[in-house]
C-alpha cells in the first residue's frame, strides 16, 4: 500500500472546502492518507478535521505567509514523508506541486481528474484528448476541484510541526485587481459572451446575471481580439483560462474547438445562440437558439425570482 | 550582461482537431507549431536583452523536427537556436533533468518560458527546472522589468502581486499586456542559414508511463429549445434537475 499525503488546498490562510476532495482522491490509493495543511497559525488546520483524513498535520512557518515557490516547496519537504503526495491544481498549487515533485526528483502528473487502480488520467491539447498514465515509484499529483466527491470523518484533530522554508522571492506591492468580479477561474459559475454579443458594451447584461448568481464573466478569443474593453485575463479557452465549472452558460458564443477546450469539462452547459447549426449546441445540456437580446432579460427575470 | 535562455516547445496548433489512432494521440497530420505561451516567453527574453544586454539562447528539447520553432525564434531576433537531441515520451523528472543540465552547460542566468504548454497545459517545466537549479521561480507572469533582479507581477490571493524575484531565477511567462514582435524579412532570411546547435544529454529513466489516449466521453444529446421565452423554464431546470443553482 502507498502512503499517501495530501497537502490542503488554501485560501487566505484558511482551508479550502476542496481539500476534502483531495482526501477522496488520495483514498483511492487505498490507506488513510495524512493531510499537511500548511499554515502560519496551527489554528488555522482545525479547518481540516472531518475532511476524512487518517490524521492531520499542521505545518508551521512563516514562509506559509504568501506564496513564494522555493519557500513552499522546501518547507513541506521537510516535514511531508515520503510518497505519493496529492495537491489541488489551481495555478498556485500546481506550481508548488512542479516544485515539490522536483525536489524529490519524482515526476509530477497535473491535473488528474480521474485515479483507478493508481491510474492517474488527465485532460491534454485543454480537454481535446484524455491521457491516462500509470506510475510504478511515488508521484505528485495536483487533482482538479468539482470531480472527486468529498470524503467526511476521519482525523478531526491535528498535530503541529514546524517548517524551515527557503524563500527567494519578496512581495513588494499587492495589488488590488482592475475588476471586483470574481475571476473565471476561481468561479461554480461562468458566464461568458462572444463576439455575437455584438458590442463590448453588452457585456453589462451577462455582468447582471452574474451579480443575480455569483458568478464570473468569461469571453471567448474572438471577443478578446475583437475589443480591446475585453481584456484577456476575461478569456476562457485553449489560450486562456480552462474552467471547469458548475455551470457554464455560452451566449453568443459559436463553440470554436479553442474555445471549446477550455469549458467542455464543465459540468452543465448553457448555451444561447441565434446559429441552431452553432457547435456549440453540440456540447450544452441546455441550449436555446435566439439571440441574446430575446433570451437574457427572460433568464434574468427568471434567475432573480428564484434568488429571492 | 547575462546569459538568457528562453525554453520553446513545439507543439500542435491550437485550433488543430486531435485525433486518436489506436490508444495514441495521432499528430502525423497535424501542424506544429511554437506553443503560443513560449511566444511571450521569447518576447520577455528579447526585453531583458535590450534592457540589460547579454545574449539570448533558444532552446528545446526533441527531434530534429523541432527545430522549426527554433527557426522561428531566430526570426524574431534571439541569439543562438540548442536543441537537446530527445525523442520519445519522458516524464517531468526526465525531461527536467535534461533541461537543467542543459541550462548549465549553457551558462544561463535566466530562464522564461511559457506558463504552459498547449499540449499538456501542466506548467510543472519553469518551476521543475528552478528546484532543480536551486534558484527562485515566479509563475505566471504578466508583466517583468529587468535590472539586477527581476521586478515581476503575478498572480496573488485573489489579485496580482508586483514581487522582486532575485536572479538566476525561472519565470514562466502569461500573455498580459505583451505584444509579440513579429520577424522581419532580415530576420527570416538569418534563420534560414543559422545553424541549430544539438546537444546530447543523457535522461534519467522515466517512472511515468502513457497507458493510453482517449477522446473525451461524447456528452449525451441535451434538451433544445427555439426562441428567448425558453430562457425562464431553462432556469428552472438549472435549479430543480441539475441542482447548480
Amino acid at each position: 500500500m502507498t502512503q499517501t499525503i495530501v497537502i490542503a488546498e488554501m485560501n487566505n490562510n484558511a482551508v479550502h472546502p476542496s481539500t476534502a476532495e483531495l482526501v477522496s482522491a488520495a483514498k483511492t490509493f487505498g490507506g488513510e492518507p495524512t493531510l499537511v495543511v500548511p499554515c502560519t497559525d496551527a489554528n488555522q488546520a482545525s479547518g481540516a478535521a472531518g475532511m476524512g483524513a487518517g490524521n492531520i498535520i499542521a505545518a508551521k512557518s512563516g514562509a506559509f505567509a504568501h506564496y513564494d515557490a522555493s519557500g513552499w516547496a522546501s518547507a513541506l519537504d521537510g516535514v511531508i514523508p515520503m510518497g505519493t503526495i496529492i495537491t489541488g491544481a489551481s495555478p498556485q498549487s500546481k506550481d508548488m506541486a512542479a516544485r515539490l515533485a522536483a525536489r524529490r526528483n519524482i515526476p509530477v502528473v497535473q491535473d488528474a481528474v480521474k485515479i483507478q487502480e493508481g491510474k492517474i488520467t488527465s485532460p491534454v491539447y485543454s480537454g481535446k484528448a484524455m491521457q491516462t498514465v500509470s506510475a510504478t515509484g511515488p508521484v505528485v499529483i495536483s487533482v482538479r476541484s468539482n470531480v472527486f466527491t468529498p470524503a467526511e470523518g476521519g482525523a478531526m484533530d491535528h498535530s503541529v510541526l514546524a517548517a524551515d522554508g527557503n524563500v527567494a522571492t519578496a512581495v513588494q506591492e499587492f495589488m488590488a485587481r482592475a475588476s471586483e468580479r470574481l475571476d473565471v477561474s476561481e468561479a461554480n459559475i461562468v458566464i461568458s459572451g462572444g463576439r455575437g454579443m455584438g458590442s463590448p458594451d453588452n457585456f453589462t447584461h451577462l455582468e447582471a446575471i452574474a451579480d443575480t448568481i455569483g458568478a464570473a464573466v468569461g469571453a471567448s478569443r474572438a471577443a478578446v481580439d475583437t475589443w480591446d474593453a475585453i481584456p484577456h485575463s476575461m478569456q476562457v479557452g485553449q489560450t486562456g483560462k480552462t474552467v471547469n465549472p458548475n455551470l457554464y452558460i455560452a451566449v453568443g458564443i459559436s463553440g470554436a474547438i479553442q474555445h471549446l477546450a477550455g469549458m467542455r469539462s464543465s459540468k452543465y452547459i448553457v448555451a444561447i445562440n441565434k446559429d441552431a447549426d452553432a457547435p456549440i449546441f453540440q456540447h450544452a445540456d441546455y441550449g436555446i437558439v435566439a439571440t441574446w437580446e430575446e433570451a437574457l432579460p427572460v433568464l434574468h427575470e427568471s434567475l432573480k425570482g428564484m434568488m429571492d | 550582461m547575462p546569459n538568457i535562455i528562453v525554453l520553446v516547445k513545439q507543439v500542435p496548433d491550437t485550433n488543430a482537431k486531435i485525433v486518436v489512432n489506436g490508444d495514441r494521440v495521432d499528430l502525423s497530420t497535424v501542424k506544429m507549431v511554437m506553443s503560443p505561451y513560449d511566444e511571450f516567453a521569447v518576447e520577455t527574453a528579447l526585453q531583458h536583452k535590450e534592457a540589460t544586454g547579454g545574449e539570448v539562447i533558444a532552446l528545446t528539447v526533441g527531434g530534429a523536427g523541432a527545430e522549426k520553432i527554433l527557426k522561428d525564434a531566430k526570426a524574431i531576433g534571439v541569439d543562438r537556436i540548442v536543441r537537446v537531441d530527445a525523442s520519445g515520451d519522458m516524464d517531468s523528472n526526465a525531461l527536467q533533468s535534461i533541461i537543467a543540465q542543459a541550462v548549465a552547460e549553457l551558462g544561463g542566468e535566466v530562464v522564461y518560458c511559457g506558463k504552459s504548454a498547449a499540449d499538456t497545459g501542466a506548467g510543472s517545466t519553469g518551476p521543475g527546472v528552478a528546484e532543480r537549479m536551486g534558484w527562485a521561480s515566479a509563475s505566471n507572469v504578466s508583466s517583468t522589468s529587468f535590472g539586477d533582479g527581476l521586478s515581476v507581477v503575478m498572480p496573488s490571493g485573489s489579485g496580482n502581486a508586483q514581487v522582486s524575484v532575485p536572479l538566476p531565477a525561472v519565470v514562466s511567462c502569461d500573455k498580459g499586456s505583451l505584444k509579440v514582435r513579429k520577424p522581419n524579412v532580415k530576420g527570416i532570411m538569418q534563420a534560414k542559414r543559422a545553424s541549430v546547435d544539438v546537444l546530447s544529454i543523457e535522461a534519467p529513466p522515466s517512472t511515468v508511463a502513457i497507458v493510453n489516449h482517449a477522446l473525451p466521453a461524447a456528452k449525451p444529446a441535451g434538451k433544445s429549445y427555439e426562441g428567448g421565452a425558453a430562457a425562464a423554464e431553462v432556469a428552472h431546470l438549472l435549479r430543480d434537475e441539475a441542482n447548480v443553482l
